[in-house]
């Protein structure tokens, strides 16, 4: 087994780019002039030009991959990111996205010379229909929380629509930390709510708030604690009882595709992460995609333009009195879309073996793990399980410490201290691509790190030690921000 | 499935060690009530091969820049985009990683996006930039959700009319939930940029948007704006569809902007129907606590040696829930290091050649324009887009000239019902004089 660690491999040092090249040099191919030059700008609106350092091909070249080499991927190891769906990218979508056809084409072409891409649009919007059983699609927002942002401007327009105004909305505690500050945007008050013993939500505890001065609820489903939240259906009936409307954010749906139909379960707005779900790569934080379902009831209120099908082939429809309007310049990350739309049609009904898959090997990972670490909630989960703080505390070691000790053993750390409703956590989200082999691999880790709390705390708390720098002092970096470089 | 690794074996292994007789034994908790009652409804898998088949007839099925002749900008530019950008941005430690969370594994983004935060500084004369945001319509809203929350209390912003009206129309979704009030400015019908006078006796006015080079292309006087908010106690934000004008013009910083916005797609990002692009949110340094979005700073290891983070995130959701700076986390990390590598190509030599070779090919296709009867419409400098007035009857032939493959610029009637029969054209480093003479040539042949 101490072979399969990772080792440190070739890691160079590479300084800033400002840090490097000399004036007059250039990695760029200058077209030849063909036309003669314009005349000069007048006096005051001509600038100096901006202080960038100039390079050759090769240096930026070597830089960039000397960057790209000190980054953890999920091409490079395990990457089980609690919430994230790391799961592996294909490769041949990036090769689909650069296609000229699609890479080098103008928004603005009237609708005739752009039924490629409206076309491509059309049937993703029909795919995501048929994943969560909801009437009406938008795919405009450019990642999940503006899906969010989207899911809560429709509650407030649907509001409007009816001549009311609704100021609180119920947000539970293992609700993702957008969740909130979406809502406020829209000029909402979040009203908090308490899981049950058993972590999911009860519909007695959302009745005693739902009222009429009360915009709905936003679940996430599966919940960050990796568990289905099984009174769904029940709670919906509440709050649509009272007027409100149902959100459920869909940042876990990879849990769960084929096993429910979001419209029976009562949901009004679902966004997804496409991102997560339909492996669009994640890029560091980076183009993703959030689009929205919803049931024909919030239809009008989408925002702008809709992708229509006419008689003359695909279409954009901007003529929506009720819309919320845009949210994006165009018609959100097309790119990206563009690779979901790949990814389903790669898999089309297996994407139920997906989920299966994706909460299987969750389960595997909390049973091998239970004895040697403290699970949030012992029983059956979802895509992702949760481990507590509480047997390392007594040790005197930090989650903090295990997850930069993982990193030494060559995977990338879990999500951590997130939920909050769980001490410490440990949030671990294997998905459905990585072998029984890589997750025996992880859990081995894991107890060889337990053991190491109990011989040699102090290794972990000097962790990681392989890797291009040790650990970074985030206190001074946010008290003195150097946001800029000299 | 070839991303699917289970074996039976290992599935029945699995489930022996779980202690569960069946996969479907996991989904228990999901109750009848909220199950589907159908099987998923979608086309049988394809593979690999008849994926691209697929895709590649869609692709065709459009008009892109590789088989037409697009003389048209408006928040979406054809530029040159060096081999080596793809490449290095297609290397999958950059594509296939998260969001920085762990910095002693996440160097390469990090780094990248610090490369990235100081070149838009300094391309936008400001203090600091944050790690993105979604596009250029959306930094704009946000921008002028941060001025309102600096301007407490006040309730509204002026916007000129010559700002891009989609971005307007973003800013309007944005801000209508919370009930803030918009009042545009128009533009001089001469010269084509912001007429100012309506600002005067402007009471609660928290900021000015203006962009430059405008939705004409024409370069505003920034340095005005910015003495006219500043007078009025309000902030001025200053837009951008096309950063490369700051290669040769004024940039907003250097003129007293308090928040620079706009899209840098024009930087290294294919167009892509219209995303991904760029977000690019620069400020000063006394506001970056209620600055929007992620930002990356840096800092030491405890062996002393340089390092980067994410920083300040006391601003952002997930800390502060519902009193946060803004809800984004996902952002455009990607493309801002596309631009990064782009602005690294260019080089400060490169960026000045550039843009001059953007305009003085704007300059060259105006004046054989105008040679087919077209009339320039405003006076102001422009950068690589422009608005002329079409000879009549010249909506017919735009349309015949796209039958071969030209998209002779766009008709302004629809977004500037006053500039009905006016068109925008651009014309960047990737028109060829050929090009432009094709379409001179074209336009006489469909007008004769």
């Amino acid at each position: 087994m101490k072979g399969d660690y990772a080792s440190t491999g070739l890691i160079f040092k590479e300084p800033l780019l400002w840090e490097k090249g000399r004036k007059g040099r250039r990695a760029f191919s200058m077209p030849e002039r063909d036309v003669p030059e314009a005349e000069a700008l007048p006096e005051g609106l001509a600038g100096e030009g901006p202080d960038f350092p100039d390079l050759s091909e090769l240096e930026v070249v070597r830089h960039y991959t000397r960057l790209s080499q000190w980054n953890f991927g999920v091409d490079s190891g395990m990457y089980p990111l609690g919430s994230c769906t790391m799961k592996y990218n294909p490769k041949i979508h990036e090769k689909l996205a650069a296609l000229p056809g699609f890479a080098m084409a103008h928004p603005l072409l009237p609708e005739s010379l752009s039924q490629g891409a409206l076309g491509l649009m059309y049937e993703l919007q029909q795919m995501l229909k048929a994943i969560t059983g909801l009437d009406a699609v938008s795919l405009q927002p450019a990642a999940g929380a503006q899906g969010e942002l989207c899911g809560m401007m429709l509650f407030e327009a649907c509001f409007r629509a009816r001549g009311e105004k609704r100021h609180k909305i119920i947000i539970p505690d293992t609700a993702h930390g957008t969740n909130p500050a979406s809502a406020a945007l829209c000029g909402m008050k979040p009203v908090a709510l308490r899981s049950g013993a058993d972590s999911i939500l009860h519909p007695e505890d959302v009745a005693a708030l739902m009222d009429e001065h009360t915009a709905g609820i936003m679940i996430t489903n599966p919940n960050t604690l990796g568990l289905f939240e099984s009174n769904m259906a029940a709670i919906a009936a509440i709050v649509h009882e009272k007027g409100g409307l149902v959100y459920c954010d869909g940042a876990n749906m990879n849990a769960v595709m084929g096993y429910v139909d979001m419209k029976r379960m009562g949901v009004d707005v679902v966004h997804f992460n496409l991102h997560k779900t339909f492996s669009t790569p994640h890029g560091g934080g980076g183009p993703g995609a959030g689009p929205v379902c919803v049931r024909a009831e919030l239809e009008p209120f989408l925002p702008l333009p809709r992708i229509v099908k006419n008689e003359r082939g695909y279409g954009l429809k901007e003529d929506c009195p009720l819309s919320i309007g845009r949210l994006h310049a165009f018609y959100g990350n097309f790119g990206v879309l563009l690779k979901a739309w790949a990814y389903i049609r790669s898999l089309g009904a297996d994407l139920k073996k997906v989920s299966e898959l994706a909460v299987l090997n969750a389960n595997y990972i909390r049973s091998g793990l239970k004895d040697t670490y403290d699970v949030a909630y012992d029983g059956i989960c979802m895509h992702e399980c949760v481990f507590s703080d509480k047997t390392l505390k007594i040790l005197g070691v930090t989650t903090l410490d295990v997850a930069k000790r993982l990193i030494d053993l060559g995977f990338h750390p879990p999500t951590v201290y997130f939920p909050l409703v769980v001490s410490g956590a440990l949030m671990v989200e294997p998905t459905e691509t990585e072998t029984r082999e890589e997750l025996d691999r992880f859990m081995e880790a894991m107890r060889r790190i337990r053991e190491e709390a109990e011989e040699n705390p102090e290794i972990l708390k000097s962790a990681p030690l392989r890797t291009k720098v040790r650990r970074l002092d985030e206190t001074a970096a946010a008290r003195n921000p150097c946001l800029c470089g000299r | 499935m070839r991303y699917l690794p289970h074996t039976q074996e290992d599935v029945t292994a699995m489930l022996e060690t779980i202690g569960v007789s069946s996969v479907e034994d996991l989904f228990d908790a999901v109750p009848e009530d909220s199950r589907p009652l159908h099987p998923l409804d979608l086309e049988p898998p394809l593979s690999e091969w008849d994926l691209v088949r697929r895709m590649e007839s869609m692709a065709r099925n459009h008009a892109s820049a590789d088989r037409a002749r697009v003389f048209l900008g408006a928040g979406s530019y054809s530029h040159h985009i060096p081999a080596i950008i793809p490449q290095l941005l297609g290397r999958s430690e950059f594509t296939t990683a998260y969001t920085p969370y762990q910095p002693e594994v996440s160097q390469g983004t990090l780094q990248a996006i610090f490369e990235y935060q100081t070149l838009t500084a300094r391309l936008l004369g400001m203090d600091l930039a944050n790690a993105s945001m979604y596009d250029g319509a959306s930094a704009l809203a946000e921008a002028l959700l941060m001025a309102l929350r600096l301007g407490k209390g006040k309730k509204k912003v002026a916007l000129s009319r010559a700002i891009h009206p989609r971005y307007r129309e973003v800013v309007k979704t944005y801000c209508s939930p919370a009930e803030f009030e918009l009042v545009e400015l128009p533009f001089d019908p001469e010269s084509g940029t912001t007429d100012f006078s309506g600002l005067k006796d402007m009471e609660g006015l928290a900021a000015l948007a203006v962009q430059s080079p405008n939705i004409f292309g024409c370069i505003e006087n920034l340095a005005e704006a910015a003495n006219l908010a500043h007078e009025s106690q309000s902030l001025l934000v200053a837009a951008f569809t096309e950063p490369l004008a700051f290669g040769l013009i004024r940039n907003p910083g250097s003129q007293g902007a308090d928040i620079v916005c706009g899209e840098g797609q024009s930087f290294g990002i294919p167009q892509s129907f219209g995303g991904p692009g760029l977000g690019m949110f620069a400020c000063r340094m006394t506001h970056v606590r209620n600055m929007p979005g992620r930002v990356v700073g840096e800092t030491k290891d405890v062996n002393g040696e340089r390092g980067f983070v994410l920083t300040l995130s006391t601003r952002e959701q997930h800390i502060r829930r519902e009193k946060a700076t803004s809800n984004i986390c996902s952002n455009q990390g990607l493309c801002a290091t596309a631009s990064a590598m782009y602005m690294a190509a260019l080089g400060g030599t490169g960026i000045r050649e550039l843009a001059a070779q953007n305009r003085d090919k704007a300059a060259f296709l105006m004046g054989i324009l105008e040679g087919t009867g077209f009339r320039p419409v405003f006076s102001s400098p422009v950068f690589n887009e422009f608005v002329m007035k079409a000879p009549d009857g010249f909506a017919a032939i735009h349309a015949k000239l796209m039958e071969r493959n030209m998209v002779a610029g766009m008709s302004l009637g629809s977004w500037y019902p006053e500039l009905e029969g006016a068109y925008l054209f651009c014309a960047t480093e990737t028109q060829s004089r050929e090009d432009m003479e094709a379409l001179a040539e074209a336009i006489e042949e469909e007008m004769s």
